[in-house]
Parts: C-alpha cells; sequence; structure tokens
C-alpha cells in the first residue's frame, strides 16, 4: 500500500524544498524526495560554496594591497586543503538547516531517486533497489539541471572540470582555461585569478557575460583584462589534447587558430535540465531541447504534474525557482490573489570582482522594443562610501521608458552591487516611476547613493557627476 | 399637445449624447417610469425613464444616432386622444459629426488632454471595483492613465488588492482608445452610482462633490443598515447627583474642566466591563468578544463626523477620559488625526445633547456591536415614591446588533450604565 500524500516534489533543491514548505504552510501532507543532498546544486555545489571560495579570493585579494589602507602584512599564502575545506563545511552547515526546516514544518523527506509510475504515484528507489511508493494528488517535478558538455570537450574531472570539480580543487592549477564567460565561468575565472593562476576566458559571442548590458560587458571586459585575465571573444575551443598533467587546447577565433597549454580547464558552457530517469516518457510531458515545458502555472502537459525550477525555461537561477515553487503550489492550493511569475523583475548577479547585478531590460533590449529610452550612468569614482572602500571601480546604470518614467532595466557593475540590486527590483515590482525614485532618500555615505544618482542622470539631473 | 421626449443631460457635464437602443416602438403605450431607451454618454449607457405618460407617436432619432445634443428632441409622445397628425412636421434633425478622436493629428500637446470630468462627475462605469473612495494604483499606472486621458476609476486593477498596474491600462489602451472615443462592451444594467439627473421643474440647485469622508460615511453607514439587525432601547437616567459631583470636581480642582460626556464614556467602559457580552463583534466564524473597551465617540466635523477612538477607557479615570476626549477632538476637527485614532474601537458613542435633542437612535458602526445615542439632559417631571417631582434627565438610546448582542444583554448593559450615572460615586470602584 502506497503512502498517500497531498504533494509529492521530486528535489530537493532550491525550488523544491521551497514549494515543499509552502506547501506544509497551507496544510498540504507534503514529502520531498530527494536523490543525494537537501538543498540541491545551489546549495552543496553551486550558489552558496562558490561564495564562500569568492570571499576568500576577494580577502586574499585585498591582502595583496594591505598598503592602500596603511596596513601591512608578511608571508600572505593560503592552504588550499583549508579554503575547500570552508566551502565545503559551510554548505554541510546549510543543508543540515534545509533539513532542519523539513523536520520543523513535518515535511517527510524520502532519499532516492523519485520517478512518475502511473497516475499519482511514484516509485523512489536508492541504488536500483525500490525504497518507497508515494501516492500524492499533485507532483511536483524539481529535478534541476546539470553541466552541459559540447561535443569534443568531454569532462574527465581530473585534468577537464565542471563547475563541481572547481569547486574542490586538490591542489591550485598554476594556469586554467574557462569555457563560457557566464556567471559560472566567469565566477570561477575571478576567483582561480585572485588566487594567484594564470586565467584565459574563451567565449563564443561577443562579449562577456552576454545576458547583461553591452556596457557592462565591456567594462567588466576592461576590469578582468586589468587584473591579468586573458580573454578571447567570438571564439571556439576545437579541441582539447590531455596530456599528462595538462592540457592542450585549440582555440579558433575568426578563422585563426591557436593553441594554448594549460593546467586545468573549466567547461561552463550551460546546463542540461535533468530529464531523465523521472518517468516521463509515456506522460505528457513535454520536453524540448532537455527543459520540460510548463504553462505560467508550471502545469506540464500532464494533469496534476508540475515542474519548477531549472528543469524548465530560464533563467536558471535559484530566485527564480524558489518563486515558481511557491506560485505552483500556492495555485495549486487556490490560495487569492496568485499572479504568475513576472520574467521582467527577475534580478541576476555574478559574484565575480568586481561584481555584477542587473534586472530588467538591457538598452538594446528597451531599444529593439521600441521604448525611447533614458539612460542614466553613474561611476562609482564619484560616491564617497566607494572611494572610502577603495572601491573606486564600477558603475550604475539605469534604462527609463522616456514617455512614461517606467523603469525598465538596472545594470550595475562594482564592489557589493549584489546586495544593492532588490532595490531597484522593488522599485520595479512596485512600478515606480523615476519620479518616486528621485525622491527616495538614500542614506549618505553609501553605495546606494549611486543607485539615486543614475536615476537623476537619465533626467539630466544628477547631482555629483 | 403632444410633448417632446428630449435627450436628457445624465451628468453634470454630458453636453450629448447617443440613442443605443430604443425600448418602446412608436405606439407603444408609455408609462410614467417605463424604460424608453437606452443613452449613451462617453461615461456609460443608461436607461431613459419616461416622465410623462401617453403613447410613443414618433422616433425622430434612430437607434444608434450619435451626437445628439442635450435637449434636441429624440421622439414626441402622443397624449390620450392626441394621434399622429398631431405631431406636425417634425424632421430629424442632423447629429453633429462624431469628434474624430483617434484621427486627430498627434501635434502639438505633447499628452493628450485628461477630460476635466472626473473630478466632480461620479465614475457610472460598471465593474471597476472601486466604490469611489482611494483607488490604489501603481505610480506608472497613474501616469500611463494621465497620459492616455484615462479615468482610473473606470478600471480594474488586477494587483495585490485589486491595485491597478501597467498592465491593466495596457489592456484598457487595447481594448479601445480612451473612454471619451469607446463605447463600453458591456452595458450595465441600471449603473448603481447613477448620476444625478435633474427632471423640468426642478429647482436650482447646486452639488457639492464628495469628499472621500462623505463616501466612507454613505458605504459603511449604508452596509450597516443594510447588512446589521439593529434593534434599540432606551433608557432615562437622572444626573443631578452627576452634575453635582461635577460641579464639585471641576471647581475644587484647578484646570478640570469635567464634561458629562467624560462621565458618559467612564460608565460606559466600566459597564462593558460588568457586562461584557456587551462588548461584542459579529464575524462570520465567531462572535469577538473583546477584553477591553476600547470606546469610539463621533465628532462632528464640517461635512461629516469622525470616531476618534480612548483605549481602554473601562481603565482610565475622569481626568484622563477628559484630557483625552479634548485632545482626540481637537485634532480631530483639525484633520490630525492618526489611522491608529480613528479606526477600531470596540463600542461607539454618539452625544447630541448640546443641540437639546432629547433622544435618538444611532446607526452602528460596524464591526461594532453597539452605540449607545445620548440626549440632552433636562429637567422633566419624575415620579419618585409616588410623588411627582422634578429631576434632570438624560435619556440615552442603545443600538445593538442583534448578532451579536441579544436584548437581554443590551438590557443589562444599560441597566449597569443607568446604575453608574445615577449614582456616579459607583464610579470610583
Amino acid at each position: 500500500m502506497a503512502d498517500a500524500y497531498d504533494l509529492v516534489v521530486i528535489g530537493g533543491g532550491p525550488g523544491g524544498y521551497v514549494a515543499a514548505i509552502r506547501a506544509a504552510q497551507l496544510g498540504m501532507k507534503t514529502v520531498v524526495v530527494e536523490r543525494e543532498h537537501l538543498g540541491g546544486i545551489c546549495l552543496n555545489w553551486g550558489c552558496i560554496p562558490t561564495k564562500a571560495l569568492l570571499r576568500t579570493s576577494e580577502i586574499y585579494h585585498l591582502m595583496h594591497r594591505l598598503g592602500d589602507f596603511g596596513l601591512s602584512a608578511e608571508n600572505i599564502r593560503f592552504d588550499p586543503a583549508k579554503v575547500v575545506a570552508r566551502s565545503r563545511a559551510l554548505a554541510k552547515q546549510l543543508s543540515n538547516g534545509v533539513g532542519f526546516l523539513m523536520r520543523k514544518h513535518k515535511i517527510t523527506v524520502v532519499v532516492g531517486e523519485g520517478k512518475l509510475a502511473g497516475k499519482g504515484r511514484i516509485a523512489v528507489a536508492k541504488d536500483g533497489k525500490p525504497v518507497a511508493d508515494l501516492e500524492a494528488k499533485h507532483i511536483i517535478l524539481a529535478t534541476g539541471a546539470r553541466a552541459r558538455s559540447l561535443p569534443g570537450l568531454d569532462p574527465d574531472g581530473k585534468l577537464v572540470w565542471t563547475y563541481k570539480e572547481a569547486m574542490v580543487p586538490p591542489a591550485m592549477p598554476k594556469s586554467l582555461l574557462v569555457v563560457g564567460s557566464g556567471a559560472i565561468g566567469i565566477e570561477f575565472a575571478s576567483f582561480y585569478r585572485d588566487m594567484g593562476a594564470e586565467v584565459t576566458v574563451v567565449e563564443v559571442l561577443d562579449r562577456v557575460l552576454p545576458v547583461e548590458d553591452e556596457e557592462i560587458s565591456i567594462f567588466a571586459r576592461k576590469a578582468f583584462e586589468k587584473q591579468g585575465i586573458k580573454i578571447h571573444t567570438g571564439a571556439t575551443v576545437k579541441a582539447l589534447k590531455k596530456g599528462k598533467d595538462s592540457v592542450a587546447a585549440q582555440i579558433e577565433a575568426g578563422g585563426k587558430a591557436s593553441e594554448i597549454t594549460v593546467d586545468r580547464v573549466i567547461l561552463a558552457v550551460g546546463i542540461v535540465g535533468n530529464v531523465e530517469g523521472v518517468g516521463l516518457e509515456g506522460t505528457g510531458v513535454k520536453v524540448e531541447r532537455t527543459h520540460v515545458v510548463a504553462d505560467e502555472w508550471l502545469r506540464t502537459g500532464e494533469a496534476g504534474v508540475y515542474a519548477i525550477g531549472d528543469l524548465v525555461g530560464p533563467p536558471w537561477l535559484a530566485h527564480k525557482a524558489m518563486h515558481e515553487g511557491v506560485i505552483c503550489v500556492e495555485h495549486i492550493a487556490g490560495v487569492n490573489g496568485v499572479d504568475p511569475l513576472d520574467l521582467r523583475n527577475i534580478p541576476g548577479c555574478t559574484y565575480c570582482r568586481p561584481q555584477v547585478a542587473s534586472v530588467g531590460l538591457t538598452e538594446k533590449a528597451a531599444r529593439d522594443q521600441g521604448y525611447e529610452v533614458k539612460i542614466g550612468h553613474f561611476p562609482f569614482i564619484a560616491n564617497g562610501k566607494a572611494i572610502a572602500m577603495g572601491e573606486p571601480e564600477g558603475m550604475v546604470k539605469t534604462v527609463f521608458d522616456g514617455k512614461t518614467g517606467e523603469l525598465l532595466g538596472a545594470h550595475m557593475i562594482g564592489a557589493e552591487v549584489t546586495e544593492l540590486i532588490q532595490g531597484y527590483t522593488i522599485a520595479k515590482t512596485l512600478e515606480t516611476t523615476e519620479s518616486e525614485l528621485m525622491r527616495t532618500i538614500f542614506p549618505h555615505p553609501t553605495l546606494s547613493e549611486m543607485m539615486h544618482e543614475s536615476v537623476l542622470d537619465a533626467y539630466g539631473r544628477a547631482l555629483h557627476f | 399637445m403632444p410633448i417632446q421626449i428630449l435627450m436628457p443631460a445624465l451628468s453634470p457635464t454630458m453636453t450629448e449624447g447617443a440613442v443605443a437602443r430604443w425600448l418602446k416602438k412608436e405606439g407603444d403605450e408609455i408609462h410614467s417610469g417605463d424604460v424608453i431607451a437606452e443613452i449613451e454618454t462617453d461615461k456609460a449607457t443608461m436607461e431613459y425613464e419616461a416622465v410623462d405618460e401617453g403613447r410613443l407617436g414618433k422616433i425622430i432619432v434612430p437607434e444608434g444616432t450619435q451626437g445628439i445634443k442635450v435637449n434636441q428632441p429624440i421622439a414626441v409622445l402622443l397624449e390620450e386622444g392626441e394621434d399622429a397628425s398631431a405631431i406636425g412636421d417634425v424632421s430629424v434633425p442632423k447629429p453633429t459629426e462624431p469628434k474624430p478622436v483617434e484621427a486627430k493629428p498627434a501635434a502639438p500637446q505633447p499628452t493628450p488632454p485628461v477630460p476635466e470630468t472626473p473630478k466632480t462627475a461620479p465614475p457610472p462605469q460598471t465593474g471597476n471595483g472601486h466604490d469611489g473612495s482611494r483607488i490604489f494604483a501603481s505610480p506608472l499606472a497613474r501616469r500611463m492613465a494621465a497620459q492616455a486621458g484615462l479615468d482610473l476609476a473606470t478600471i480594474k486593477g488586477s494587483g495585490p488588492q485589486s491595485r491597478i498596474v501597467k498592465a491593466d491600462i495596457d489592456a484598457a489602451l487595447l481594448r479601445g482608445a480612451p473612454p471619451s472615443a469607446r463605447a463600453p462592451a458591456i452595458r450595465p444594467p441600471r449603473p448603481a452610482p447613477a448620476p444625478f439627473a435633474p427632471v423640468t421643474g426642478d429647482p436650482p440647485f447646486s452639488q457639492k462633490p464628495h469628499s472621500q469622508m462623505r463616501r466612507v460615511i454613505a458605504r459603511r453607514l449604508a452596509a450597516s443598515k443594510q447588512t446589521v439587525p439593529h434593534f434599540y432601547m432606551t433608557v432615562d437616567c437622572e444626573i443631578d447627583e452627576l452634575l453635582r459631583i461635577r460641579k464639585m470636581l471641576n471647581d475644587g480642582t484647578e484646570g478640570l474642566n469635567l464634561s458629562v460626556n467624560d462621565f458618559v464614556i467612564r460608565a460606559a467602559g466600566l459597564a462593558l466591563r460588568q457586562v461584557p457580552a456587551a462588548n461584542a463583534s459579529w464575524s462570520d466564524d465567531a462572535i469577538i468578544l473583546w477584553e477591553r473597551a476600547d470606546i469610539a465617540m463621533a465628532v462632528a466635523l464640517d461635512g461629516g463626523l469622525i470616531t476618534p477612538i480612548i483605549r481602554g477607557a473601562d481603565l482610565k479615570g475622569l481626568q484622563q477620559i477628559a484630557a483625552e476626549t479634548k485632545d482626540l477632538a481637537a485634532r480631530a476637527r483639525a484633520g490630525r488625526l492618526k489611522l491608529e485614532e480613528f479606526q477600531g474601537g470596540t463600542f461607539s458613542i454618539s452625544n447630541l445633547g448640546m443641540y437639546g435633542i432629547r433622544e435618538f437612535a444611532a446607526v452602528i458602526n460596524p464591526p461594532q456591536g453597539c452605540i449607545l445615542a445620548v440626549g440632552a439632559g433636562a429637567p422633566r417631571p419624575v415620579v419618585k415614591d409616588g410623588a411627582l417631582a422634578v429631576a434632570t434627565v438624560m435619556s440615552c438610546t442603545l443600538s445593538c446588533d442583534h448578532r451579536a448582542v441579544d436584548g437581554a444583554v443590551g438590557a443589562r448593559f444599560l441597566q449597569a450604565f443607568k446604575q453608574l450615572i445615577d449614582e456616579p460615586a459607583r464610579m470610583l470602584l
């Protein structure tokens, strides 16, 4: 006899466990099926452990410019094993925290791989042996995604890494090739560069961080190159020739081929959805390009089966997955006033040095959509707090609809901008115009003043630049 | 003589309209009050009721004709005994050209002018979810509506708590040009907030636009009278002793000026403590029994009233009540009350004694369960020990929500209240 639940969530990542908590809050009898660690990739092999590593590299970098602050130290060194150990310990701590949250909300956790097994049924197996047979009115698929590999560029976990190996280096490579300059690739490039490695980045598109505003990409590239990162855009890696403890990479750019030899390669060329082994075959669940197709309420083509997070469409971000989880569950429960996710208001953050954060339309996208835009800029160099922090590198850019004053987008690069972007996100969610933002009092001295100034600048009223 | 039926002015700002539909045919009998046609204005479609009786002799303006000036004849009514020949020669007047709003060249004005009507005209479009009080809209939605000349009151909000957001404005613009150029898609059966339509022969009048307070009063009290089953009971209190003690206290204390009303508030607070069942509110799930007497007192303002609250009146002394009422009333009249100072309350008191009103019954202020209406204290004949005597009598009427407070409960409250007023020394306890 199967155990009967209101909701089964397959996958205990940020989308899945948040969906489960919301369901429990709404009085649903809920179970989460997780094959490895609660918290998923984000918490165990993604967002959180990389932030731990990047904190290390940030401090290490600062220690090399102690003189700027009137400080001095000798013998500045690091222990790779300890750096990694800290990152792992944090991930474990937080994963345990998710376990606590599950117990607190009386959510059952079944360890194993969940698979659809007929209408309203899920079979859970561990190491090929069945461990549970669950029955539920509603099923949320939240199995996430994994690193994409390209033909001829298969990771081996030793010389050619994905994010997973890159997070636990046994030793620091002296030289590194990063394939792909999206958020994941650039964060690793930044970490390893600050830890002292020679880093080369290859990007197939014409600029780094290609989803960001063009000006931000250009600014970021200059900053990275100043740090000594070599960047090839419009370039592809044709082949990797593995040596004993090194890799020779053939790079082609603009019809010209070159070869570099590096200790290690990190592949960060996107993700593919985990659609296999979930029992989608023979159901109404549709899969397109490795991702499940879901509507605005996260319903799949199969009644009673929903999909959220990285398993469905972009952007592939933990906070988007969490909101989808909540929306999906509230819609199932019939909560009043639930709205579908507004894709225009999802912020994106990259924790490289300098940090990058943005929300909404880039300038180009706004122009392409026919807006008559008003653009504001404000540089870190003109902000008191940034100067005091010794972080004069960066800028805040805003994009307004000149006709209505709608904040269409905001794009930031520089210290701590990932903590600032929420201000613009709230503004967008509340549909403020430039007028409310101009009248909002930003405290002095803070980095946030730049957000105010950038808005003023869009209307030719910047005060400090 | 045949009576001309004229294009009515259905709102103060209406200058022309269209006959959307005739509901009577030529030859039909018309009785006063019959709906004879649907008239379309720039705001809504409204029913046109006949004032006079007779037979519809001739329809001058056919269905669908736009741009008919107010007071232009649209039909002829024949009185009893008249026949069509009495109509004489009525030609169909040429309707004025409809305004080519959409064809307007997008020239000198950067933004289309906002119609002046929304400020004074009631929002007649139905189904917008607004009741005329504050409209919640995002700043962006407000600006877009202003630029497009849309009246926010005609737009239904889809955001949190029905807030009007950009998408609603986009949808409104998509449905058609600004409302001044479009006919409402769905005809309301009879617009709820019907604009005042003057009838020929009415005396001259002026109109005072509703303030927000007026709308709140109208809405809340209409809802109260329609949904709360009121019943009333009156008790006569003798206040000679109260007046004596009041004088003694006021004379004996520098700067103290207790009013009778302060005693009434304290007595009501204490009586609610004695009869807690009267300190109650109805809710769909349960009767809420308040554990503190927060007494709201009605304060008349220019153009309305407001009910600031003495929180925990059962726990406060006369001097404190006096100080608080004075402060609250003064700030109420100055319009400087904070939200929490006039929202809530568990029981209300309305005192019209200063106007010499002997007694009256007040409308309950939901969700409160009771309101006490206090009349003037005046010398009246009373029977004491079988003999006629004169006492200063103050009549108090309690209105109760029967769903939450039964007659016996209300009566016990009034009994306790009367005892405290009659023998104010009990308020010391």
